[in-house]
């Protein structure tokens, strides 16, 4: 890889612990959301398919936080990581029968 | 657990047995209680309904609770007045209109419905710490209900809440914890903390239960009616799953025949400083926006709504409309209710009766329906919302001489 990346943490939340082996918090090098969504999938396989819809793009009820922000209020998957950003991945509060 | 059979995801439909969780491991999408619904409709009766307490537990084989034997943790919450509201629909136009008052509930919102739901479940699964992320009335509601029921007790809001809904959480000797930011860094350093702490936490892993309580608020509107459902309802939106939980709340009622086959309009309010559905709405889009929240309506300050879509869709598919309200017409709508119906509610409510207004005069409202207004948080919540300016406020000497020249210079 041409360009330095920097290290960034990553809270991982309890329904993705099981492909972390029990990990809640990780460390991934990237510059981008999209690339360490890559490099946490080659580290922890599957992770990709439990956050992104197969268009690639984040699912509904996934919210991603750097640092304070919420992705979607930034530039989505190409939200860029400053170094030392903490990651946050939450499954979004939503809940109530519908059907 | 009574007629509870376990959890489902809404996504995936993947099964879970019942515990405090709220997320599907398999996709992340949220998990719903089921319920074995044959049973129950074999098992429940309007009757038996009649003659249960005159509260929100009249429904209680309704909602997803411990099986009875316990006795319930319960500060008498619900079955609140639904108030012909004729003064209002006069200055809106609207010939059968009604406020349901839920600003009266023991800790002064609707709040209480949910989390009376949410205490009791957290109890049947053994928690000792009840928790919430909260922009107030929830904070409020959990407090009351940890001390009842003798529980430890930790409340996060947003650092720049109004000073009396602090006030109104801390009495009750919980813990408060003002975080640096807006209710969503709060929500999402909840669930980061309910992942970590084994705490309950009544809006985020009892979620699927504790959503089930803004039922009764249909219930109850439909029994007070005299077993009907309205034709149309305004209820504010903030994280998007009351209005959601009402419109099945009259369903539920139909299925069971215990209100006439019908149909009734859902329409939702929010604040013009914080409108992710009613803008989705409005500009006809699919998906909800998450914004960030500017608004005196602190109570309704969701930017990222986590049921703002299902709120959506329930808006679209049922025929309603949604609304949003400036901050002066918030102030203006508070005043509006309180002249007219007697009733003083808080930023929240002064939101549904300005989106009421906007729909009436926007003919989104048919004058001959009969609507239900939501009025869920008590004026004393938010005082500082109201200005006294231009109110009638004057100070005069105490002597009846003074009175008398006022009165006559009011006259003149």
């Amino acid at each position: 890889m041409a360009t330095e990346v920097s290290e960034v943490t990553v809270r991982i939340p309890a329904p993705l612990r099981n492909l972390t082996g029990g990990q809640g918090r990780v460390t991934g090098h990237a510059q981008s959301l999209r690339g360490l969504i890559d490099a946490l999938e080659a580290e922890y396989p599957g992770l990709r398919e439990r956050l992104c819809n197969q268009d690639g793009s984040l699912c509904q009820y996934v919210n991603v936080f750097v640092n304070e922000d919420d992705v979607r209020l930034l530039q989505g998957l190409d939200t860029v990581l400053p170094p030392g950003a903490r990651v946050s991945i939450l499954p979004a509060v939503a809940g109530g029968s519908t059907d | 657990m009574s007629f509870l059979q376990g959890l489902r995801c809404r996504i995936c439909h993947a099964e879970y047995p019942l515990s405090a969780n709220h997320v599907c491991s398999a996709c992340l999408g949220p998990l719903e209680v089921v319920y074995d619904w044959d049973r129950l409709a074999r098992s429940v009766s309007r009757q038996a309904v009649e003659h249960g307490p005159y509260s929100m537990w009249r429904y209680r084989d309704l909602l997803p609770l411990p099986d009875g034997d316990v006795p319930l943790i319960d500060l008498g919450t619900g079955f609140t007045p639904l108030l012909r509201a004729d003064n209002l629909g006069k200055a809106l136009g609207l010939r059968h209109l009604y406020i349901k008052n839920d600003a009266v509930n023991p800790t002064y919102s609707f709040k209480d419905r949910v989390v009376g739901v949410a205490v009791n479940v957290a109890r049947s699964f053994g928690f000792k710490t009840l928790a919430c992320a909260s922009t107030g009335n929830l904070a409020a509601s959990v407090a009351a209900h940890a001390a009842k029921a003798g529980m430890d007790c930790y409340v996060f809001i947003p650092w720049d809440l109004e000073p009396a809904k602090i006030v109104n959480a801390a009495v009750y000797g919980c813990n408060v914890v003002k975080l640096r930011g807006d209710y969503d860094h709060v929500n999402r350093v909840c669930s980061e903390i309910a992942d970590n702490f084994g705490w309950a936490f009544a809006n985020i892993n009892l979620r699927p239960f504790y959503a089930e309580g803004s039922k009764t608020l249909a219930y109850e509107t439909a029994e007070q009616l005299g077993w009907r459902a309205p034709d149309h309802i305004v209820s504010p939106i903030a994280g998007g799953s009351v209005l959601t939980k009402m419109a099945r709340g009259f369903e539920d009622l139909r299925q069971l025949g215990w209100i006439p086959a019908g149909h009734t309009r859902v329409s939702g309010a929010q604040a013009a400083g914080c409108a992710p559905v009613s803008s989705a709405f409005l500009e006809g889009r699919e998906h909800v926006t998450p914004v960030r929240p500017n608004t005196i309506a602190k109570s309704l300050a969701i930017g990222n709504p986590a049921d703002g879509e299902v709120a959506l869709r329930t808006i679209r598919t049922s025929g309603g409309a949604a609304e949003m309200a400036t901050d002066d017409e918030i102030v203006a709508g508070i005043r509006l209710l309180a002249s007219t119906e007697g009733i003083f509610t808080e930023t929240a409510g002064g939101v549904t009766v300005a989106c009421a207004q906007r729909l009436a005069e926007g003919g989104k409202i048919d004058p001959d329906e009969t609507v239900v207004l939501y009025i869920t948080g008590n004026g004393l919540k938010t005082p500082d919302a109201v200005t006294t300016a231009g109110l009638s406020i004057r100070e005069i000497p105490a002597d009846i001489e003074a009175f008398e020249a006022m009165m006559s210079s009011a006259v003149a």
